[in-house]
């Protein structure tokens, strides 16, 4: 399979992207790893006219500590995240979901920038950062904002990027709690999430739930008001609307759901 | 159309191709070296595996713009005291880790870069390094003892 024509656009600056953005319109698309947007041109779902590739924006890669939170370049592969002595000091859930992204060759190229603009919901790094309370830095044509978790991720595949907006960075701040988990159910080893769930402290967010990740809000309550595990674990799929497709069932995706939160509110619980 | 300069198995290569010509399609079809495979060509099965600048990555998705003044390495740049051949191509041979043959170059590929990031693999390490490459004649018992030989007689040379 060969993608549509387009045009290769290499840009080495923030500013280049954003200007070259503005003056191809709606015909192009930013490419970083590629991982996401290759298949889908390949499949020809995505057939933009230009591709403007910002890979070679140094300033866009690796993780540095801001006070008291993480801030990653959104070009920073899958496979530097996994492998962060930063991440597993502060965030060890961003790392723990970073390391089941695709397989190795996938985590070499794949990049936390395109996963979460994609906005998949099935994306483990996704429904973590939305865990973690990330935010995400946008550089568009009006300046930068700075856009929360709970704002970004809008619907199928849609995010509250822009089409002239570039995503810069990601911001993690330092988790307050030890207690967190990812859960992950592939029915292949490499495979996207059947359903996932991450915890951070109070947080359970739900993946591949509905059309964004999901917080899964009764559960959360529940917890708050003394429930234990087993009974707020039981609210899990109340409040989302996961999908019949290849990969399961509505129902069974709602039963996974049950199953992974108790998971993962066990194992959140047990770490010291 | 982009003149594209990569350096494959340590030999400077430049050709003139479409803008949406894969890696896969410039090491094969430009580059003549048809050591990589495609086979799903939808960057499950990992038997297009090649080395970008020391990383395993699946050349079906990977545009050869992308790869511009960069160092690919394919099976056929691999080399060692075996005959010629490096120790994880000994290793399949030794421990017989094909049946086909199909995917071989992808698993030495992706075999290789975890023998140079981690040199003394146990079984639970090798299955997930090579989580990305299918073998549909499934010899991955063979091809994980094929791993560990190669780990024990020079490693990802």
């Amino acid at each position: 399979m060969i993608p549509a024509l387009f045009t290769h656009v290499p840009v080495t600056t923030v500013k280049e992207a954003s200007d070259a953005l503005m003056h191809y319109g709606d015909d192009a698309k930013l490419l970083a790893g590629g991982h996401s947007l290759l298949p889908l041109m390949k499949l020809r779902l995505a057939t933009p006219a230009v591709l403007i590739d910002i890979a070679r924006i140094s300033d866009l890669r690796g993780i540095r500590e801001d006070k008291n939170k993480l801030v990653v370049g959104a070009l920073t592969t899958h496979e530097q995240i996994e492998n962060s002595p930063l991440i597993s000091k502060y965030v060890p859930l961003i790392g723990a979901a970073a390391k089941l992204v695709g397989d190795p060759q996938v985590r070499n190229r794949g990049t936390i920038g395109g996963s979460v603009a994609h906005g998949d919901a099935a994306s483990d790094l996704s429904v973590a950062l939305f865990a973690a309370n990330a935010s995400f830095v946008a550089t568009g044509p009006k300046g930068v904002r700075v856009i929360s978790a709970v704002d970004f991720f809008l619907g199928f595949w849609t995010t509250a990027l822009n089409q002239d907006d570039v995503l810069t960075e990601i911001h993690i701040p330092f988790a307050q709690t030890p207690n967190w988990s990812y859960q992950k159910f592939t029915s292949r080893s490499q495979d996207w999430a059947v359903v996932s769930v991450a915890v951070s402290g109070s947080n359970i967010i739900l993946g591949a739930m509905g059309e964004i990740p999901l917080r899964a809000a009764k559960c959360e309550e529940a917890i708050a008001s003394g429930a234990d595990l087993e009974q707020a674990s039981n609210f899990a799929d109340e409040g989302t609307s996961p999908s019949s497709d290849t990969r399961a069932s509505a129902d069974y995706r709602r039963h996974l759901a049950k199953v992974l939160v108790f998971d993962a509110l066990t194992e959140a619980k047990q770490r010291p | 159309m982009t003149v594209v300069r990569i350096k494959l198995n340590g030999v400077p290569q430049q050709h003139e191709v479409e803008d949406r010509t894969l890696l896969i399609h410039y090491i094969r079809e430009n580059a003549r070296l048809t050591g990589a495979h495609i086979g799903c060509d939808t960057s499950n099965c990992g038997a297009c595996t090649v080395l970008l600048n020391g990383k395993a990555v699946k050349s079906c998705t990977v545009l050869a713009v992308q790869a511009q003044d960069e160092e690919v390495t394919t099976v056929e740049g691999l080399s060692g005291d075996f005959n010629g051949l490096s120790p994880v191509q000994e290793g399949f041979r030794q421990q017989h880790g094909l049946q086909c043959g199909y995917c071989t170059p992808g698993m030495v590929m992706a075999s290789t870069a975890l023998l140079r990031e981690n040199p003394n693999p146990n079984e639970d390490d090798i299955r997930h390094a090579l989580e990305g490459n299918i073998c549909r004649c499934t010899g991955y018992e063979m091809i994980v003892n094929s791993v560990r030989w190669a780990a024990e007689n020079g490693g990802g040379k």
